[in-house]
């Protein structure tokens, strides 16, 4: 045992400090293999034939033309799933290929490989399929007539008698939105020689991929061993299987590798979507300005199969009215089975619909009853010892929805827009030179999310970590998925500070080496992967310091006192200490038939204030900016959150001017970036974001999971601003120029 | 696929003339689109990047190489602020004029100022050259009157370009957008207006009753520019799709249309 003395090191790259991502210079300088950049020698290229219908009768599927073509080397339908011909996260009512019946716009139909991209797109064309066209089912309120519903969620609670005075109501509506990830779906599918594979696909959870998969191939769980991926994006949409299953097919068909990237035209129909909604609000208050009853009718457009759509609706329902209280609840949401795109889930989940709805109802009461809009949500505010106005649940967490809007409110405002600024890019129209500046009128609006972190009603919910302390340094293994939000960062930060060592890797591991970390979604991962690290680096650091009886470990190694026993080497020299640890959060309770019960472990919440220029005349509005508080817990990485922040604003401001999936009777008039409108850097609004810190106690180092909630309350807050500028009603998002402008014949 | 990179004009009539059917191939930012697409799969190509004469630019007439960001730069005021709102940097950088015109989309951005100019698309091909009106040259949506074998050389000007030009184009984005309307008014020293319009019609249309209208008048009153405006959304043929209604378009092109006159004189 050597007796240095040294200075005791510090960590670097711990919690709190805004650590860079490993990956942000591979990614920018193009060095970082994405999906699409996957290549396993002798793989040959698959490709999708799709149906061009949203609703018809399969009649016939004839692959011999395509098989006929040279350097075509499978064509596959439904009749050739090896295993489970349908598939789905919750229910398996997804067919691999179609069967029987198309019943969305782009279905699969069959899928082939090929030589080459070209030959396997040539292939695919050259399938004969005939299709007899139906009549779809594309509205809302008829599905609902037709009982054409996954789930219905009914919430009841207080007393129905209760009545307010002052009464507000209306239809809502939010475009079905999508997600848009730069990165298409891509993949590839490995034989390992023994009757199993290995995939790479798409994915946000590969241990649900890999059940699925497994069941649609014919195989065990142990001999698909999905691998951790990397995304150029997903947002929710990579919770549901695209390519992966007709991958696996071809693969095992063949004995060898195969590739497949959709292109951006498949891509909008090869992901599922943020469910468009329709939505019927009735609020009641008193005089005093507090919420008596409301009552809403949510009808989610589910498209033709559930996917996640029962549990997108009943986040919908459970925050159908925001973080206020209420004495009187009546909540109907339904999740319907259309003929539309396939929808699932989307940053949010279910919550940013009704925020949309809910948000500008609370504007509207303040209107009636002359009261400053945020003076009534602060009236109705909830925090902790409150409960939760639709599910009863008591708020035992901090929930600083008060602080997030006084601190919002309390951001100063951007400056007016000056008499000699006229630049045009801060004009709305921009560069198109439509609008002078004296047409242009300002508004601001103010909207507050509500959202539930992490699984609920009962959900087993769980994530694995394993954390291994070497002569290197420490290294987790976790098979959660890094979507691009820097999970990857934080559970380093957070070993760091637990072990006290700063050489700290994270390892991506494929699904026969750990078991599940759950999905990466519900702003799951900080907390769940998180603390399974947490929890595995603790137990590390304890037998690290027992085995030489130490009372302090950090870079240099163990220490007692002022004295070092041994460094990391040597500590670790009989071989790695390690700890896994399945982490769970509190149970939370299924819902009782009023929908009523402590269904969700904790929640978040968020303001936002948008400030916009729009030109009445044209309809055109530019952001100026969204200022944002956002609860927090704690701030692990401000860089990383900022970056939340400013991207989830983005997106939701988006669907608030302009990101829609046009559809025409089940149909996409719109699948592409030509007509698929994202904002631009010029269409991003300045960003100014608040934290407020009001730390957890049970996530890591008191941190939260946030990232949903910029998003969320973005939609409303610019609708509403966009309200206070022009005094339209605008009852949907996107607002659309033809909305502002109104009365047009 | 067949490829032919002519390095002069002649050369590339000549290739032309060999194959008139071959697909012209410019900046590629229409062309490329539609090959990935899958809606044209050209059999051979002639590439016009390396042709020198396609790239000249002088006092009467713009090559068809010239590249939107070298429009965005240059002298002619209209032509700067309808390039200045074409797609992306990257775009821009290889965009051209030529490769607008070929493609005739209804909603095109050079063709309203072509219009307003009362500009001539000249044409080529080994047997000569030939001169049309804009109107003679745009058919419809995406068709024009290029003949196999021809290739667009450039766009000729008015012997003086009007004093007074102004673009203005609606999109549901600060940049980088297709047109739901774009306008160009043009107005000479003498008060002579011209106004044409895109994305409201099948091709590029020009409002000429409201033109009679402003012509000579040299500030019009508000009254005259309230009639203006209807004559404008009188003069057109717009269509609901997905990007705008009908309505809105129509509704739209009397707003613009009146403020670009506006810039015409302020
Ligand atoms: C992201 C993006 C944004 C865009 N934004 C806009 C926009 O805002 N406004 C707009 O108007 N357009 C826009 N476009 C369309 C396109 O950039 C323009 O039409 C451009 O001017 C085409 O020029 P090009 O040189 O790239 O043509 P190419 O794609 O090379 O060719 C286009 C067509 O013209 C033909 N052609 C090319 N040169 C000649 C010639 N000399 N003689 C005869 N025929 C010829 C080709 O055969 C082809 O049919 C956009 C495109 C993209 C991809």
């Amino acid at each position: 045992m050597s007796e240095v003395l040294v200075q005791r090191p510090t960590v670097r790259g711990g919690v709190g400090e805004s650590v860079p991502r490993p990956d942000a210079v591979p990614k920018v300088t193009g060095r970082f293999d994405f999906l699409g950049d996957l290549h396993a020698e002798g793989m040959v290229w698959g490709a999708t034939r799709r149906a061009w219908l949203p609703r018809a009768r399969l009649v016939r599927v004839d692959v011999t033309p395509a098989l006929t073509m040279r350097g075509v080397h499978a064509a596959l339908t439904q009749d050739d799933v090896p295993g489970h011909r349908y598939q789905g996260q919750k229910v398996t009512d997804q067919p691999v290929l179609a069967e029987g019946e198309v019943r969305t716009w782009g279905e699969p139909v069959a899928v082939v490989a090929a030589d080459d991209p070209e030959t396997a797109r040539r292939a695919a064309d050259a399938i004969i399929v005939e299709l007899d066209e139906l009549e779809p089912l594309t509205d809302l309120d008829e599905a609902l007539a037709r009982g054409s519903v996954f789930r219905h969620v009914r919430v009841r609670r207080g007393d129905p008698d209760a009545r307010g005075e002052v009464v507000v109501e209306d239809t809502y509506t939010t475009a079905t939105q999508d997600p848009a990830a730069l990165g298409t779906e891509a993949g590839l599918a490995v034989p390992d020689g023994l009757g199993g594979l290995d995939l790479w696909g798409p994915t946000q959870w590969t241990h649900v991929d890999r059940t699925q998969l497994a069941a649609c191939l014919g195989l065990s769980p142990e001999q698909v061993r999905v691998q951790p991926c990397r995304l150029g994006g997903a947002f929710g949409s990579r919770e549901d299987l695209s390519l992966q299953t007709h991958l696996g097919m071809l693969a095992l068909r063949l004995g060898r590798p195969v590739k497949m990237v959709y292109d951006r035209t498949e891509s909008f129909v090869g992901h599922v979507k943020r469910h468009g909604a329709r939505m019927r609000y009735r609020h009641e208050a008193d005089r005093a300005g507090r919420l008596v009853r409301v009552e809403a009718q949510l009808l989610l457009d589910g498209g033709p199969y559930e996917l996640t759509s029962s549990a997108v609706v009943a986040n919908s329902s459970y925050f159908a009215l925001g973080p206020y209280r209420c004495q009187r609840v009546e909540v109907d949401g339904y999740a319907l089975r259309t003929n539309n795109p396939p929808s699932g889930a989307m940053r949010g989940f279910g919550a940013n619909q009704p925020c949309f709805a809910a948000e500008a109802q609370m504007d509207r009461l303040a209107e009636a009853l002359g009261l400053d809009p945020l003076e009534l949500r602060l009236r109705n505010a909830i925090g902790p010892g409150d409960h939760l106005a639709t599910t009863g649940q008591l708020i035992e967490h901090p929930l600083p929805t008060a602080e997030v809007i006084r601190s919002v409110a309390a951001i100063p405002l951007p400056d007016a827009l000056a008499p000699a600024d006229d630049d045009p890019r801060r004009l709305p129209g921009g560069t198109g030179l439509t609008t002078p500046r004296d047409r242009v009128v300002r508004g601001v609006g103010y909207a507050v999310g509500l959202k539930n972190l992490q699984f609920s009603e009962g959900f087993d919910d769980y994530a694995e970590a394993r954390v291994e302390l070497t002569a290197e340094g420490a290294r987790v293994h976790t098979a959660a998925i890094e979507v691009g939000q820097g999970m990857v960062t934080i559970i380093a930060q957070v070993v760091r500070s637990t072990l006290g060592v700063s050489q700290v890797e994270v390892a991506f591991d494929h699904t026969g080496r750990i078991g599940s970390a759950g999905s990466t979604s519900a702003s799951r991962q900080t907390q769940m992967a998180g603390n399974a690290a947490l929890e595995a680096a603790t137990v590390v650091r304890t037998q690290a310091l027992e085995r030489l009886g130490g009372d302090h470990l950090d870079d240099a190694g163990v220490w007692r006192g002022e004295q070092l026993l041994a460094p990391l080497a040597e500590l670790v020299a009989d071989g790695p200490i390690e700890h896994h640890v399945r982490y769970r959060h509190r149970p939370t309770q299924q819902p009782d038939a009023d929908g009523q019960g402590a269904l969700h472990v904790d929640f978040c919440v968020a303001a936002h204030r948008a400030v916009v220029d729009v030109d009445p005349d044209l309809g055109l509005v530019r952001v100026v900016e969204i200022a944002i508080a956002q609860d927090v817990g704690r701030a692990l990485n401000p860089q990383q959150l900022h970056g939340q922040i400013e991207g989830g604003i983005a997106q939701g401001m988006g669907h608030a001017i302009m990101e829609e999936v046009v559809l025409d009777a089940g149909v996409i008039r719109n699948a592409s970036f030509t007509d698929y409108l994202l904002p631009t850097c010029l269409d991003a609004p300045e960003v100014e974001a608040v934290l407020v810190e009001q730390p957890s106690p049970w996530g890591p180092f008191g941190a939260k999971g946030m990232a949903e909630l910029p998003t969320m309350s973005a939609t409303p807050a610019v609708v509403a601003a966009v309200r206070a500028a022009t005094g339209r009603a605008l009852t949907r998002a996107p607002v659309r120029p033809e909305d502002v402008v109104g009365d047009l014949r | 696929m067949h490829i032919e990179r002519p390095e002069g004009l002649d050369e590339a009539l000549a290739a032309l003339a060999a194959d008139p059917h071959a697909t012209l191939l410019a900046g590629g930012t229409d062309l490329m689109v539609e090959v990935n697409l899958t809606h044209r799969r050209p059999a051979s190509v002639v590439a016009l990047r390396r042709v020198p004469e396609l790239r000249e630019w002088d006092e009467r007439m713009i090559g068809a190489g010239v590249s939107w960001a070298r429009m965005e730069s240059g002298p002619v005021t209209g032509l700067a602020q309808l390039a200045r709102t074409v797609g992306s940097p990257q775009i821009r950088a290889v965009g051209t004029l030529g490769g607008n015109l070929g493609t005739a989309s209804p909603a095109g951005d050079a063709l309203p100022w072509l219009a307003a100019l009362d500009a001539e698309v000249v044409l080529a091909s080994d047997r000569g050259r030939r001169r049309l009106a804009w109107d003679e040259f745009l058919l419809g949506p995406k068709r024009t009157a290029r003949q196999p074998g021809e290739l667009i050389v450039g766009v000729q000007l008015p012997e003086a370009l009007p004093p007074h030009q102004a673009f203005a184009k609606v999109g549901v984005r600060q940049a980088m957008v297709i047109a739901t309307v774009n306008c160009c008014v043009v107005r000479d020293a003498d008060g002579a207006t011209r106004v044409a319009l895109g994305a409201v019609g099948p091709t590029v249309r020009r409002a000429r009753r409201a033109e009679a209208l402003v012509s000579g008048t040299v500030r019009p009153s508000a009254a005259v520019l309230d009639r203006f405006e209807a004559l404008v959304r009188e003069e057109i043929a717009p269509i609901d799709d997905h990007r705008a209604s009908a309505a809105y378009r129509r509704h739209a092109a009397g707003v613009l249309a009146r403020r670009t006159l506006e810039r015409c004189w302020s």
